[in-house]
């Protein structure tokens, strides 16, 4: 108790009811502290952003221009490392949420939270040793796309797995019990129903993804053309908001911030649109 | 021997795809040492501890960005944690119910904003925030301290720091609140009916219940603001060679990720190339033992959901 009437100092009730209200003012200010960057960051992005945004700017290409070619890679990105991505990631997940109670499948989960926590300019030299220098010989969109899917298959992967975790085991017996094999009642009736989650998690990582820049910066190195194959390199938003960011002409960073805005808003949709979605889900999380 | 049913086959299909994450992390591994066995052929273990990052001589040597990884981390930590923390401990212990919902949002937003654009606002408007308000200040009157001293640009040690701080808040915060959330509700009853007040209750017992997951969501934190590229190599002014040995928190300088963003498509040779890759190798040790320490903890810590931690 001694320890106890140290610790407290219940001497002083004034002093306690001081602190109390003190530091409830203290963490106030921090939730205000980290807000004021998001809002700076939204307010300047669509100031400086707005005025350079019309139809022109969304379709046409170079400095004078706009930015098309950027839009057009970043989709082509988000469709080539979707395509490699997400099955990979979406199976791994099965496995570990269907099968995944032996060493195997804890050692899978751990190295997957290590890549979650990876370097991104990591995947970038990878991809660009193995594809760009060994298979390819030149920037290309493939590199950009496998760098991309390594970052992606482990979101997926751990989204899959807790959303497959959710799905009552009485919908597998259910199934089981009609005589319907493991296999075709994990891809009919578990997938489906966890079908909210699995989308969830998908678009979460292709928010992720879309925004990532280190690793295409090696892989796709940025351009001014629009898409020209598989072998020659290619622009993305992300890379023309870095380019430009580093010319200092007014033109350039006005580009910059245009690119910047249409970025956000993919990523802000993706993000709150998700959330809006899947509010009911989880909701006990955030309130404990 | 295992019969070809639908269902083994099934099963062993999806196992076998479950290994791509131990192929992405071997991958990895393997093209970083084998591209780097050239430079540490050359320079060998003065690759870690040299300055210089020449090519005419040619000597290369990460130990300037070792050392700038390490200065912006620690000003994340010291700046982000704290605030971290605070955000954690209001959105569980203390908001009302009405706006701890719309709180979280807001700072696990902050997580969904790109780096890309965190670096062109850290270039284009919190530059001049820590220029104005922070460097000018402390250069004109405490300029004689090593740390503050030297012309400030706003490009440098600091504003990265700074920048790291603020991407690293919605990771630090996050996990805290859940390791907060976590604290069984008996432990907040039995001390106050005590008689503590809320902060005591806090600061007294839940903190030093949930402190070995608060130090892994600060380990966590550490690994995200280590591999940050983008943000820091836009806004830490890249320094090259010996001029980017720390001195002055006003300083220029370098991290490992800025190295290798600022300069590796531009690397003509073999050599220089291999040396990029070493400093990439470099950066993936450290990161791989923040981010297993950091995971040995969370487990250890959130025993849920199969080792799953968000």
């Amino acid at each position: 108790m001694v320890n106890l009437f140290e610790k407290l100092n219940l001497h002083s009730y004034r002093l306690r009811k001081f602190k109390n209200k003190f530091f409830y003012i203290l963490c106030l200010i921090c939730v205000i502290i980290a807000i004021v960057p998001l809002l700076s960051i939204l307010f300047e992005v669509i100031v400086r952003g707005a005025p350079a945004i019309n139809l022109q700017f969304l379709t046409g290409k170079g400095l004078r221009g706009g930015i098309g070619p950027a839009i057009q890679g970043t989709m082509i990105l988000i469709g080539l490392t979707g395509a490699i991505g997400i099955p990979i990631g979406v199976l791994t997940g099965v496995y570990l949420a269907e099968y995944g109670t032996n060493k195997y499948a804890s050692w899978i989960r751990s190295i997957n939270n290590i890549l979650t926590g990876f370097p991104s300019i990591i995947v970038g030299i990878t991809a660009y040793s193995l594809i760009v220098v060994g298979l390819i010989g030149g920037f290309s969109p493939i590199a950009g796309a496998v760098a991309l899917s390594f970052i992606l298959i482990p979101i997926v992967a751990r989204t899959t797995e807790e959303s497959l975790k959710l799905v009552s085991n009485s919908v597998r017996e259910a199934s089981m019990a009609l005589g319907i094999h493991r296999w075709r009642t994990i891809i009919s009736v578990v997938l489906p129903s966890a079908k909210g989650g699995l989308i969830t998690g998908i678009l979460l990582g292709v928010a992720r993804i879309a925004g990532e820049t280190a690793p295409i910066l090696l892989t796709i190195m940025g351009s001014s053309f629009f898409f020209g194959g598989f072998n020659e390199s290619m622009d993305a938003l992300p890379l023309r908001i870095f380019i430009n960011s580093q010319l200092h002409t007014q033109a350039a960073q006005t580009q910059a911030w245009g690119a910047a805005l249409v970025l956000i808003l993919i990523v802000l949709t993706l993000n709150i649109g998700v959330r809006l979605a899947s509010r009911g889900r989880y909701h006990n999380k955030v309130t404990r | 021997m295992i019969k070809l049913t639908g269902d083994n086959i099934f099963k062993v299909l999806v196992a076998v795809i479950a290994a791509s994450a131990i192929v992405i992390l071997l991958l990895n591994t393997y093209v970083l040492i084998t591209g780097s066995a050239n430079v540490f052929a050359t320079s060998g273990f003065g690759f870690i501890s040299g300055r210089n990052w020449n090519f005419d001589i040619p000597s290369f040597g990460v130990l300037p960005a070792i050392l700038g990884t390490l200065i912006t981390s620690g000003i994340a930590l010291l700046v982000g944690v704290p605030l971290s923390l605070g955000i954690a401990i209001f959105i569980v212990e203390m908001a009302p119910r009405a706006i701890r919902v719309p709180f979280s949002y807001l700072v696990e937003m902050l997580a969904a904003v790109p780096s890309v654009i965190y670096g062109l606002w850290g270039m284009l408007v919190l530059r001049f925030w820590v220029l104005d308000y922070i460097e000018t200040p402390l250069n004109t009157h405490l300029g004689w301290f090593p740390l503050f001293s030297g012309t400030p640009t706003g490009y440098g040690f600091l504003t990265a720091g700074l920048i790291l701080a603020i991407m690293i808040i919605p990771t630090v915060a996050s996990v805290s609140r859940e390791v907060i959330s976590a604290v069984p509700n008996s432990i907040r009853e039995a001390a106050y009916g005590i008689g503590a007040t809320k902060w005591e209750v806090i600061r007294h017992w839940v903190l030093s219940y949930g402190r070995s997951g608060i130090f892994g969501a600060i380990i966590l934190g550490l690994g995200r603001a280590i591999g940050e590229t983008m943000a820091v190599t836009m806004v830490i002014g890249n320094a090259s060679g010996a001029s980017g040995m720390p001195v002055s928190l006003f300083q220029t300088g370098q991290t490992l990720p800025s190295l290798i963003a600022g300069g590796f498509f531009d690397s003509q040779t073999a050599l220089l190339s291999s040396a990029y890759i070493g400093a990439g190798l470099v950066l993936l040790a450290i990161s791989l033992l923040i981010n297993v320490a950091a995971h040995v903890m969370m487990t250890r810590v959130l025993k849920v959901k199969g080792g799953a931690v968000e």
